[in-house]
């Protein structure tokens, strides 16, 4: 009678297991990335490469929607402001938002999707055409030769990328607000000023960066490196990886925000 | 080692993302604001603080002079205990007094130093003697309701 029920539970069980199971594949797989790239420092143009690829290509859609959100922020925070009589406080409302959460968080959402994909295609594309096994014939390691320098390469150019949005976001928020609409520039920046605080803001953001960063690298390594060698198993590694790691980045971001903004 | 574009590009986004951060750091938080690490300390104590936290400006006559340092509890006076930290080119008389301020109605609370007129001046952990605590806008509204309600009683 209770067949489907069974079944249910049987594909709820094997998708736990699964699940760890991954969970524990990954881990394994990154303390071995973590242990050979040693490599990857002492050959600095392979990691300068990989910054390339995943910092230097990113930087125009960062800039361009880093402008366009602080552009909306300080339109839509100047409206709302200003029926309260506080306008100028609009230069704090798009600094703090930008430097606590959206630069972090949009800029890593965006490095996911320009980034990440791109990682785990090439890597799932190196496996498929069995690249990896032809390394490891001449005695190439692929960890430290492609997979270590892939992902330092990604972790050192989050946070690059979270200040540049941030940076480019609050001088969006200056150009609407002040240059266009008029707001009082000193009071602008004054009162920025006086209510970010740099260890307390700008510092945490970077953490912040910095831990999606690692996130996003590591799932977008670790899903090409696991991908089933076939053009559709490429295909879902590469949307397997944007959705972990959007989902990964917003759970963490929950996470790193009641470490950090509540208490004192 | 020969140069090449992408060393050139990698340049241009480094240094792009550095120049970030020093934004961030200096024209949008407060990194640049005056720091008093070279400075005197001097205690108070209040009977109330009210919401002052570390950090918070110590201003006289408006002017940031220096900064809150610590805020601890005093077991023998039972009272709260504030260190700050004041610039070394700020110099008050050994009679100046100190009270918890808010910037305007809801704003963040700071300590205001009014000068006093000794001749003798604050020394590093000096404790200065006149303070005055925080007002807490409950107890206000409490005492006028309070005040208001014996004044009706008195009436009838």
């Amino acid at each position: 009678m209770n067949s489907a029920m069974v079944r249910g539970l049987r594909l709820v069980g094997q998708l736990a297991v699964d699940g760890v199971w991954r969970m524990g594949a990954a881990s394994r797989f990154m303390s071995i990335v973590l242990r050979r790239s040693a490599t990857t420092f002492r050959r600095i143009h392979l990691l300068i490469d990989e910054v390339y690829f995943a910092g230097a290509l990113s930087l125009i859609i960062i800039v361009v929607s880093g402008l366009f959100v602080g552009l909306v922020l300080g339109l839509q925070g100047y409206e709302t402001l200003k029926r309260y009589g506080s306008a100028e406080a609009v230069g704090t409302l798009v600094a703090l938002s930008l430097v606590r959460e959206l630069g972090p968080v949009v800029s890593a959402l965006l490095f996911a999707s320009r980034a990440g994909s791109a990682i785990t295609a090439e890597i799932g594309i190196m496996k498929s055409t069995e690249q990896l096994s032809a390394m490891e014939m001449m005695a190439v390691d692929p960890y430290s030769r492609v997979l270590a320098p892939m992902f330092w390469g990604g972790f050192i150019s989050m946070p690059l990328l979270a200040a540049i949005f941030s940076a480019m976001g609050v001088f969006g928020g200056y150009l609407i607000t002040v240059v266009v609409i008029g707001v009082d520039a000193g009071a602008f920046w004054s009162q920025m000023q006086s209510n970010v605080d740099f260890w307390d803001d700008i510092v945490n953001g970077v953490i912040k960066s910095i831990v999606f960063g690692g996130a996003v690298t590591a799932i977008a390594v670790f899903e090409g490196y696991d991908a089933p060698p076939t053009a559709e198993g490429v295909s879902h590694a590469v949307t397997r990886t944007v959705v972990t790691s959007a989902l990964a980045v917003l759970a963490l971001d929950f996470v790193l925000t009641a470490f950090m903004f509540t208490g004192v | 080692m020969e140069r090449t574009t992408i060393d050139l590009w990698v340049g241009i986004f480094v240094t792009a993302g550095l120049i970030g951060l020093l934004v961030l750091a200096l024209k949008v938080g407060n990194a640049s604001s005056v720091s008093v690490s070279d400075g005197y300390a001097i205690t108070a104590q209040f009977d109330n603080i009210g919401g002052l936290k570390v950090r918070a400006p110590v201003k006289s006559a408006g002017v940031v002079v220096g900064r809150v340092e610590g805020i601890g509890f005093d077991n023998q006076s039972l009272r709260a205990k504030v260190t700050m930290r004041i610039d070394k080119r700020y110099e008050f008389p050994k009679d100046s007094s100190v009270s918890i301020l808010t910037s305007g109605l809801l704003g963040d609370q700071f300590i205001g130093i009014d000068g006093g007129s000794d001749a003798e001046l604050l020394g590093d952990g000096d404790r200065v003697r006149l303070t005055q605590s925080a007002i807490v806008l409950e107890k206000v509204i409490g005492q006028f309701l309070y005040g208001k309600a014996a004044e009706g009683g008195a009436r009838n």
